[in-house]
């Protein structure tokens, strides 16, 4: 805990200057402050992440249009893909993990502080460095500057004759190096949960987003190091003349495929249980009622983590893979809805009889369940491998997988920053902004999302810059980019809101939910050391315990 | 440590698969029945180095830290020998069977897997290196013997690893 001062603004004495600040910031180990850090990171790239996809989508708006050249559109999609999954949608995660999980299992920090910057910076100079490509990609040969080749590259569009220039050295090194960072920073959680939560709270008793953030890591860890090993075999083949994926000496670019996407669909469940987790701590809490059925929804889980191992082809089904493993992937992957189904029935069962609060963090954590029902039911569709030979690679399955991403993860992302904000600002986000945003972004989702299943069933191919008029594809197009200016607004008005609400928000106290976990305890934001005095625990909502002496909860568990 | 061995693994196992999965379909020589000789003597002195190090930690354990310097000392050496070995079978393979990383399928497989093994070791010989460069000054005592067991799991992992590629490479690819 080098991590310098312990909350000036409270003791009144004088800000250091702004140099000392930085500093500090730069150099700090403290949980907090890197968990803020991943999110601001995040955020920063959630701009240009979407920078890009509005560049995509008025580049489609209307047919033969000419915004944008091909190849530039072809490094827009990547770019898009690769900012969102690596360097916006991992780092939130981690920010959240990384700020939540000592303050809800009462630790004063993380098992290795120190490794967790370092895991940081390794995202950060990762998310750079894929973005200096834009500078430096070019090399001698002038050809394309940012990575052109999808977000999941691959063989033989990698190989030095398909891409020549530094461009894809970019994007594998970038992923390499944030992926070195994520391995670090989901050790450090797994052991944070493992060895240090405080007395009395068993494994049983933790809470249900420390749980599924455990359940994360060992996804990331498991997921992330075949990513690297894949990335070192991709570099060795580029720099060093290897032949991993040269068609030409024998290799195989389908090796390739599996490879990716035995990193590939996991990472999906990387970000999706902890919007779970989100989830399980808000839907609770603006219900009023304990969560139903906390052993089922860890044992489903625990569920997902394993069966989400054993799913990955289910993205080459178009590749020509043999029967069997065609119908051992359609079965894996229709097994994997089955702990899903249960937690969607948990979270309404927690719903069920409540005394249910409209706040924001809630509003947002409703359209997820609806939203993430309808992504589930296109998953299935998909899962099927006849209807994906059918669909493959057109904008169904774009629609498909933002409307998980975006419907599922991205909303109670949106819950987790109004409901944590007061705890990590110590003020209260503005209500109303929250509202506008929310209506914003719902409206903007359902415009876009709900319309990209149409063109696709239509035949609409993904990745295509433009597109002749008169396929039936027009207005759904032009419908679809409406939309993402709706959620251009509302991400627009989700920054603002922060901002001001930062300087100008009503002082939120230390429990403005009247919330039950470990981290409503403490003030807000936590000092350095998080807890005065390390708590101690009987049951899964501590502070119910303590607020409500005459009827705690360990009567029951 | 378990996680990093856990990460580790995963690495190794995509490797190992790679190898696996290109085993005989090189389309030019040299074939590994040609070229490759099964490593017999340096496997023998990187097993072993396991159960020195073992000694090595239960003597630290015991507070005996001059048998632990002893143990540790060997090893490194052991460590060191097998790393020998490696560059000596590789300077075999590039000078006189013309085997490199760009030949064949065979040639990228064999240095990225055996490569990425010999980097462990030799990041685990450094780490080696640093504790002993510790117990020289008198800072490696019998309260350590903890973090000292961390690296030997380490190690121990290192050598595990040898086992699967041994059998891979020498005795499933020949």
């Amino acid at each position: 805990m080098s991590a310098g001062p312990i909350v000036l603004r409270e003791t009144g004495t004088v800000r250091a200057p702004l140099v000392e600040t930085l500093h500090q910031w730069v150099t700090t180990v403290d949980h907090k402050r890197l968990g803020i850090l991943y999110i601001v990171y995040a955020l920063i790239f959630l701009i240009l992440g979407g920078i890009e996809a509005t560049i995509m989508r008025i580049q489609l708006i209307r047919p033969l249009n000419d915004f944008v050249s091909p190849q530039v559109f072809n490094r827009m999609f990547t770019m898009h893909g690769t900012t969102m999954i690596f360097f916006v949608a991992m780092p939130l995660v981690f920010g959240f993990g990384n700020y939540l999980v000592p303050l809800m299992i009462g630790a004063r920090d993380m098992a290795f502080p120190r490794l967790n910057a370092f895991s940081f910076w390794m995202t950060a100079f990762g998310g750079l460095l894929l973005y200096f490509s834009f500078i430096g990609g070019d090399g001698l040969y002038g050809a394309g500057n940012a990575p052109d080749v999808g977000w999941f590259a691959y063989a033989p569009l990698t190989s030095q004759t398909f891409s020549p220039g530094h461009s894809t050295d970019f994007w594998t090194l970038a992923l390499l190096v944030s992926g070195f960072g994520s391995i670090g920073t989901a050790i450090n959680l797994a052991t944070t949960i493992v060895c240090m939560r405080c007395p009395g709270m068993t494994l049983g008793k933790m809470p249900l987003l420390a749980w599924m953030n455990l359940v994360m890591s060992g996804l990331v860890i498991l997921a992330v190091s075949p990513l690297s090993a894949a990335q070192i075999m991709l570099m060795v083949d580029r720099y060093l003349g290897g032949h991993f994926f040269d068609t030409q000496a024998g290799g195989s670019a389908v090796l390739w495929m599996h490879f990716f996407w035995v990193f590939g669909h996991p990472e999906v469940y990387v970000l999706v249980i902890p919007a779970f987790a989100f989830a399980s701590e808000i839907i609770p809490v603006f219900s009023r009622k304990a969560i139903f059925g906390y052993p089922v929804m860890v044992a489903a889980t625990v569920g997902i983590g394993f069966i989400s191992m054993s799913v990955w082809a289910h993205h080459m089904f178009a590749v020509g893979m043999t029967s069997n493993s065609n119908t051992f992937f359609v079965l894996s992957t229709m097994a994997i809805a089955v702990p899903t189904g249960i937690k969607i029935f948990n979270w309404l069962g927690t719903m069920w009889g409540g005394k249910i609060l409209f706040k924001v963090p809630m509003l947002f954590c409703i359209a997820f369940l609806f939203q993430f029902l309808i992504a589930g039911l296109t998953g299935i569709m998909q899962g099927a491998a006849p209807f994906d030979w059918q669909l493959t690679a057109s904008y169904f399955v774009v629609a498909h997988f933002h409307y998980v991403i975006v419907g599922g993860i991205l909303f109670t992302i949106f819950a987790a920053f109004y409901y944590w904000f007061p705890k990590a600002s110590g003020r209260m986000y503005s209500e109303s902004l929250g509202r506008l945003h929310f209506w914003l972004f719902v409206i903007g989702f359902h415009l876009t999302f709900d319309f990209m299943h149409v063109p696709g069933v239509l035949g609409m191919p993904r990745r295509i810059y433009t597109y002749e008029p008169g396929r039936g594809w027009d207005i759904w197009n032009v419908i679809i980019t409406i939309g993402a200016f709706f959620q251009a607004a509302g991400i627009l008005v989700f920054l603002y809101n922060l901002l001001w609400s930062y300087f100008h928000g009503e002082i939120a106290g230390s429990d403005p939910w009247d919330a039950w976990t470990l981290e409503w305890t403490t003030t807000s934001p936590p000092p350095g050391y998080n807890f005065a005095t390390v708590p101690e625990v009987q049951s899964r909502r501590p502070l119910w315990d303590l607020k409500h002496p005459e009827d705690p909860d360990w009567k029951y568990e | 440590m378990y996680c990093l061995i856990a990460a580790e693994s995963a690495i190794f196992s995509i490797f190992v698969v790679a190898y696996l999965f290109y085993t005989g379909k090189s389309l030019t020589g040299p074939q590994p029945r040609d070229v490759l000789r099964v490593p017999v003597f340096f496997t023998i002195c990187l097993l072993s180095s396991s159960l020195t190090i073992h000694f090595a930690v239960k003597s630290l354990e015991r507070g005996k830290a001059r048998a632990f310097a002893l143990w540790w000392l060997l090893t490194i050496v052991l460590g060191s020998l097998f790393l020998a070995g490696t560059a000596q079978e590789w300077h075999h393979l590039i000078y006189e069977e013309g085997l490199t990383i760009q030949t064949n399928l065979f040639g990228t497989t064999y240095y990225s897997l055996v490569g990425l093994h010999a980097f462990h070791v030799t990041v685990g010989l450094l780490a080696l290196a640093s504790v002993s460069a510790f117990a020289v000054l008198g800072h490696v005592k019998k309260e350590h013997a903890g973090r000292v067991e961390v690296l030997s799991m380490y190690w121990h992992f290192v050598d595990a690893v040898w086992v699967v590629v041994f059998i891979v490479v020498y005795l499933i690819g020949r």
